[in-house]
């Protein structure tokens, strides 16, 4: 009973919330509905039995994700709100909503014929036990079975960093008055 | 000592890189001697193998040895490989015999020549394919050669490149061997199609399982072939012109080796030949030596006689091979290798006496400025007018013999060999009696246009390189005969000792009598046309214009039919070819390119740059597949 | 009723669809991307529920990861979001077009 509450209450948090992102004009809303859903799927974790997860989805994706967002949009000035009108392309409004529409149809058509979405593998290895703290389970698996995935993830953050902190620089004095490249678009 | 084969061809070839890349440095006459060495030492090894050869008995006398798998290729295994048997060795020993002396007759020859050791690159080069031919244990190793030797002589003619008749001349020898290559190529498909073998013991074994007609087909792709080779009708073009090269080329290559690969190769096949083929080969060869000996009477350059008299002895072999007489046909191979080799370094002493005037109504009287080349010359003219006991008559009336004996027209063949006997003695002794003997007139006004000499012209001897070689020869031309004496009890050694080789050896059926009365007749023809051309050339006693009718002098006009029909419709075919070859192919595959642009730019406008438009890509992607992985559970 | 697992999933997919609207609707380049977060997080939701039904840690394992890639990702998109609209702050996605061809 408590459960199925608790996951309806849940559910409704992220809908509105990712209804909010795609459909609120100021982006700094944008971002702000998104932290809403994030939440939602913390406590989603949490029902799940996923505990560690649901820490770090909180204080990695909330707390620093969305926190990037924010200096950014507010570094440059953005927050005004934008028109939500198509753009160059008018196909576009139909083919979103076209893809939206297969997805709900496949999602119909699955829950429809399938009642548990299951394939039905029994799994191998990494069994969790109910015994031992998820936490532990977790770290067992990540840095017994896949350490070195895991040490390449920490290069990946290295050079994400480096490229970041490359592509952002502003140009030296010297490169403007050379007449640097524009890095971006011509409009 | 059989083992050693492999040094036979091993000697010149070293000699023909070595002279490659040092030749220039070695220079003159350096050179010359160490492709003279390298020849010699090619014949000692030839020697060495030969004694080997007789050690053996008659049945035994097969040996191969094969260096290394050449071209494994699906079913078919061509192998480098060498077939020592008395064929081939007969053949390597008068190859590497005559060659060595002609190396060594032209370290004087060439003398002074700003090319002296490129010259001898290519003689090494050309003693080295000839003896891959005859020496291979399978044809395509004698194609090897074959076409080794096409290579050399085309270079060998066109020696003096700057003269452009030269030029011509190679590339003419080139073009028409090529024709004959044709012919070869398409015997070896033949052959290899039907018994799927190419070595020569292979198809000596199971030649009876040729159908007739495949076997008549195989035989007339390897008379077009000799044909091309050994200059019979019609592909003989090349050889009179040919002359250009340097004489030691024309002794060398167009006397005693190349055109002999011809004869060497339809031999050494003899066990395919069928009756059919054999009769039509005796024909060309009967009309060939015709032919050409009535062209030689009207010639006035000393070496086009010479080229037009091999032509003409090279039909007789032909003759002889139709007449199913190998053996003959092999013999006169040997002596017309000697007397032939002989008359022609003796027609190049006398041009080079004569500061290369080669044009006999400006000779004369030369026997006593030039005693030697004088009397090794006469001894040639003996030999291949056929008179007794010179080695030509021996030869030359085997070959008759057999002619006579040949079942369908014998009688024909008989009476052309034998009037064609009777014009080599005749237009031999004209030359003969036109460049030694009579009065000199040499210093003679010459007619407008014509080239005369810088200066008084004073005939001189040669120097023993030259005159050496000339001497051998001239004793190889007066005892050859010794090989295949018929009549004196059984003293038939070249007969015996090639019978291993052949599938039907052949015997004579005539009896005795016969063939002494046809000996007698045979030389009373040469004797005939000695004596008449004595008349007319030495005694002045006839007007001698009447003799050299236009018509002959430009060989019947052979050469001018080919002209006009290569430049005609010859060139319209081409042209068309070529038009072919343009639009149609090279057209497909422009096409092919033109297609692939153009779909190209039909995708082009899928990539707008848009990113939100890539979404839609991946968008509408991913739900097919994913509508496919569902539907596959359905 | 009893919450099942396929709920989650069906959660899962819910949110996955909506971001992917939003992706192809929106045009400024920050919203895109907090789309495709919220893409991610369908998926991380989709993955948490099959750990939990095949009681297989490696779900959640890989959940870990999908994190850290998306947020090296956030934070080498951002970076280009900066780095592009400096020059140019009015832009939008439709204006970066200069791989056409």
């Amino acid at each position: 009973m408590v459960d199925t509450i608790v996951f309806i209450i849940a559910a409704i948090i992220c809908l509105s919330g990712a209804f909010g992102v795609i459909l609120v004009k100021n982006p700094v809303h944008a971002a702000l509905m998104l932290v809403m859903t994030l939440f939602g799927i913390a406590v989603q974790f949490v029902a799940l039995e996923a505990h560690f997860l649901a820490a770090v989805q909180v204080i990695v994706y909330a707390g620093a994700i969305v926190v990037l967002f924010l200096f950014v949009i507010m570094l440059l000035g953005i927050d005004v709100s934008q028109k939500l009108d198509i753009g160059a392309m008018k196909s576009q409004k139909i083919a979103a909503f076209g893809f939206a529409g297969a997805g709900l149809a496949i999602l119909g058509f699955l829950i429809n014929r399938v009642d548990n979405a299951a394939t039905g593998r029994p799994p191998v290895g990494g069994a969790i036990n109910d015994q031992t703290a998820n936490v532990s389970q977790l770290a067992g698996s990540l840095f017994d079975d896949y350490v070195y995935a895991f040490e390449l993830t920490s290069v990946l953050l290295v050079i994400a960093v480096i490229g970041a902190v490359v592509l952002a620089r502003k140009p030296t004095q010297a490169q403007l008055e050379a007449g640097a490249e524009p890095e971006g678009s011509d409009a | 000592m059989l083992e050693l084969v492999w040094l036979i061809p091993a000697f010149p070839l070293v000699g023909f890189l070595i002279l490659l890349v040092g030749g220039r440095v070695l220079g003159e006459p350096r050179a010359g001697w160490l492709a003279t060495l390298m020849s010699a030492g090619s014949f000692a090894a030839t020697l060495v193998v030969f004694a080997g050869v007789l050690r053996e008995d008659g049945e035994d006398r097969e040996f191969q040895q094969v260096l290394f798998d050449w071209l494994p290729v699906g079913n078919l295994s061509v192998e480098a490989g060498f077939l020592v048997d008395p064929l081939s060795i007969t053949m390597a020993l008068f190859v590497t015999g005559v060659g060595s002396l002609i190396h060594l007759y032209s370290v004087g020859y060439m003398h002074n020549d700003p090319k002296y050791s490129k010259f001898f690159v290519y003689l090494n080069l050309f003693l080295f394919s000839m003896l891959m031919l005859v020496l291979g244990n399978n044809l395509v190793v004698t194609f090897l050669g074959w076409e080794g030797v096409g290579v050399c002589s085309y270079f060998l003619i066109s020696f003096w490149h700057t003269r452009e008749s030269a030029a011509v001349a190679g590339k003419k020898a080139f073009v028409t061997n090529r024709v004959g290559d044709w012919g070869f190529m398409l015997a070896v498909f033949l052959i290899w199609g039907s018994l799927h073998t190419v070595t020569y013991t292979e198809i000596n074994a199971s030649a009876g399982a040729l159908s007739n007609t495949t076997a008549t087909a195989i035989s007339l792709m390897l008379l077009i072939a000799a044909a091309g080779k050994s200059a019979q009708l019609p592909l003989y073009v090349w050889l009179p012109d040919a002359m250009e090269g340097p004489t030691p080329v024309s002794a060398m290559v167009h006397a005693a080796t190349m055109v002999t690969s011809g004869i060497y190769l339809l031999v050494r096949m003899n066990y395919v030949l069928t009756e059919d083929a054999l009769l039509i080969i005796a024909i060309v060869g009967a009309a060939t030596a015709l032919f050409a000996a009535l062209v030689a009477v009207a010639q006035h350059d000393i070496k086009r006689v010479l080229a037009y008299s091999t032509v003409s002895q090279l039909g007789y072999m032909f003759l002889a091979i139709g007449s199913g007489a190998y053996v003959a046909a092999i013999f006169h191979v040997i002596t017309h290798a000697f007397f032939k080799a002989l008359l022609f370094l003796g027609s190049g002493s006398v041009i080079h006496g004569m500061n290369d005037e080669q044009d006999m109504r400006y000779m004369g009287a030369l026997r006593k400025a030039m005693p030697i080349t004088a009397a090794t010359f006469i001894v040639g003219w003996l030999a291949i007018a056929g008179v007794p006991p010179f080695s030509g008559f021996w030869s030359k009336d085997e070959i008759l013999l057999a002619a006579y004996e040949q079942p369908d027209i014998g009688w024909l063949l008989w009476a052309v060999g034998l009037f064609t006997a009777l014009l080599t003695a005749y237009y031999m002794s004209r030359q003969v009696f036109l460049v030694f003997y009579g009065e000199s007139r040499w210093n003679d006004p010459r007619p407008e246009g014509v080239e005369g000499p810088d200066a008084e012209v004073h005939p001189h001897e040669s120097p023993w390189t030259m005159w050496a070689p000339l001497a051998v020869l001239a004793l190889a031309a007066m005892v050859g005969g010794a090989l295949n004496l018929p009549v004196v009890g059984d003293w038939l050694v070249l007969e015996h000792f090639l019978e291993p080789v052949l599938a039907h050896p052949h015997h004579f059926t005539s009896g005795t009598s016969t063939k002494i009365l046809l000996a007698i007749i045979a030389v009373a023809a040469g004797l005939i046309g000695i004596a008449f051309a004595a008349h007319v050339w030495l005694r002045r006693k006839m007007d001698s214009s009447r003799l050299e009718p236009k018509f002959l002098e430009d060989a019947m006009y052979v050469d001018a039919t080919y002209a006009k029909v290569a430049g005609g419709p010859g060139t319209k075919g081409f042209g068309l070819a070529a038009t072919f070859d343009r639009v149609i192919v090279d057209g497909a595959v422009n096409c092919a390119g033109r297609l692939v642009r153009k779909a190209g730019e039909l995708i082009q406008p899928a990539q707008s740059g848009f990113v939100r438009q890539y979404a839609i890509g991946v968008a509408i992607g991913g739900i097919a597949i994913v509508v496919w992985l569902l539907s596959g559970t359905v | 009723m009893e919450v099942t697992e396929s709920w989650y999933l069906v959660l899962g997919a819910l949110l996955f669809i909506i971001g992917g609207t939003g992706l192809l609707i929106r045009r400024n380049p920050l919203v895109m991307l907090m789309c495709v977060e919220l893409m991610l997080n369908g998926v991380n939701l989709t993955f948490v529920a099959f750990s939990r039904m095949y009681s297989d840690i490696r779900g959640q394992t890989v959940v870990f990861f999908v994190l850290v890639v998306a947020a090296a990702e956030v934070v080498v998109g951002l970076g280009l979001v900066v780095a592009i609209l400096r020059r140019q702050p009015e832009a939008t996605a439709d204006d970066l077009n200069v791989l056409k061809g």
